[in-house]
């Protein structure tokens, strides 16, 4: 039964001679081209490591965000939910930064370039318009969860208090040289800490959220304020936030610092 | 003088001793991935038929606590799995090679003669060209299933910029589990790919490293055409053979 369309294999005659040059010639370079898997791996595996992971894979890491921040756009917003959907009980995952009580005198700092750092008070940040956000909240583990946060825009944030610039003026997008590369976080009692490209720190629906399910949020989930970026993993969500500031390098980053993408962009 | 027929094009061969090292580490960086969130199972009632994976299979292996090692290689490696699989399907299209792989409406009949007389229920196989149509199925199916891997990846790695990619693939959550069941499907794949090779024989075998089998007379495991043609004189070029007379 010849099918269709299916054209006969070509064929051809040749000296045993020949055939048997051409099998050994054929499986010399199949033999020598195995060796290029393993040649990769011992030079990834004896390559000095980076932050927790090898040079090679770091800088490839590194290069998928420079494609991720050129090609994509930072106006896609992360889908949301109704409220009825977000968990009643949302998943705690991580204690770093939360080990010591917070301080009593808690202020929220923000460090300004030729300036005093701004201290603020929760009453400070409350005055602010309130936004709320029903999303996927998603963990570099795989698990995500539907969560219910409300708190005010980072970006608004930095605007009404003049913040992540150079000049000390609202960050304006007709001026981005003006605006520093990265927004750096850490706890009170830098036990942990985050750095965040300011595209994304700029999105709309990045918040620094006070609330959770209408309430106050626990100290389990980063009382008396945290970071909420949805379009990043959850360990770029710093909880309990001590001090931001602002840098046109990388700030540290805990989980960078053990081998994660630094990026880490959805 | 020997017939040979040239079964595997020097392209494809390349397309497939490439994907081998590469799929293994992604399957192998997927597992170090999947071990921080590992919830599937396949229960039939309250009975768990299979748990993936059971924490002896990790210690076993060496899996665990290596979520960061994990993304790293996936991450970087998924670039080579990705144009490995461009290439290799844009060359059969191009190179007309995709008449061989794509099932036809004879296929799945065939599948079952091959299956019947693979499982000894049938004295003989139906006759095919390059692959039969077990093969193409399966061939097929499994460039399918790597589209499927990159598009549901994709789903994965990148939910607010692919939402569209997400939302196709029934969300982020049903994404990672397609993408998983698909890495199962290539496991299961591999298996029968290694037993049926061996199966087959060395000279089976070979052609992927050389792109030739050498026609044996009266074969009747290997039916390829009803006799050896005399001579290939259709050929547009009068040598297109690899092997050059001027070797022997």
């Amino acid at each position: 039964m010849k099918t269709s369309n299916e054209p006969n294999l070509p064929e051809s005659d040749a000296p045993e001679s020949a055939i048997r040059r051409r099998t050994l010639r054929s499986f010399g370079l199949f033999a020598l081209a195995a060796t290029v898997p393993f040649g990769v791996y011992s030079w990834i595996k004896n390559s000095p490591k980076v932050f927790g992971i090898k040079k090679p894979l770091r800088r490839v890491l590194d290069a998928n965000e420079q494609i991720a921040r050129t090609y994509f756009s930072n106006t896609h917003l992360v889908k949301t939910y109704p409220r009825e959907e977000a968990a009643k009980r949302p998943r705690v995952n991580g204690f770093d930064g939360l080990r010591t009580s917070l301080p009593a005198d808690w202020k929220l700092q923000i460090d300004r370039p030729n300036q005093e750092p701004l201290l603020l008070t929760m009453d400070d940040v409350r005055a602010l318009p309130k936004q709320e956000l029903i999303y996927d909240f998603k963990c570099v583990e795989g698990w995500s969860q539907i969560q219910h946060w409300g708190g005010v825009r980072l970006s608004d944030f930095l605007e009404r208090y003049k913040l992540g610039t150079k000049s000390g003026n609202a960050p304006a997008p007709d001026r981005p040289t003006d605006l520093y590369s990265f927004v750096g976080m850490e706890t009170p009692d830098k036990g942990y800490y985050v750095g965040i490209d300011m595209e994304s720190a700029l999105h709309p629906q990045t918040l620094l959220a006070y609330e959770l399910n209408g309430q106050p949020i626990n100290n389990q989930h980063g009382a008396p304020i945290r970071l909420i970026i949805p379009h990043k993993y959850g360990v770029k969500n710093l909880k309990r936030i001590g001090r931001i500031f602002f840098s046109d390098t990388r700030p540290r980053d805990f989980w960078a610092e053990r081998g994660y993408d630094y990026y880490l962009g959805l | 003088m020997k017939r040979i027929v040239h079964k595997h094009p020097l392209a494809i061969r390349w397309f497939h001793w490439i994907n081998f090292p590469v799929l293994f580490v992604m399957i192998w960086s997927g597992l170090l991935i999947y071990w921080a969130y590992d919830p599937y199972k396949i229960v039939l009632g309250d009975w768990t038929l299979i748990s993936f994976f059971p924490d002896g299979f990790y210690k076993a292996l060496g899996l665990s606590r290596r979520l960061a090692e994990g993304m790293a290689w996936h991450f970087v490696f998924m670039w080579l799995f990705l144009l490995n699989g461009l290439l290799y399907v844009g060359y059969t299209i191009v190179s007309g090679e995709w008449r061989h792989l794509v099932p036809n409406r004879h296929s799945f009949r065939e599948a079952i003669q091959v299956t019947a007389y693979d499982l000894g229920l049938r004295k003989t196989q139906p006759p095919f060209i390059k692959y039969n149509g077990a093969q193409k199925i399966a061939y097929f199916s499994i460039m399918i299933m790597g589209a499927g891997s990159v598009l549901t990846g994709y789903a994965i790695y990148k939910p607010t910029q692919f939402y569209w990619l997400t939302a196709l693939s029934g969300g982020y959550e049903m994404a990672r589990l397609i993408h998983f069941a698909l890495t199962v499907g290539y496991v299961l794949f591999f298996v029968v790919h290694i037993a049926q090779v061996i199966r087959a024989g060395w000279g089976n075998f070979q052609s992927m490293v050389t792109g030739f089998d050498v026609l044996k007379a009266n074969d009747p495991a290997q039916p390829l055409r009803p006799a050896p043609e005399p001579q290939p004189t259709n050929d547009p070029t009068p040598d297109p053979a690899p092997i050059r007379p001027a070797l022997s």
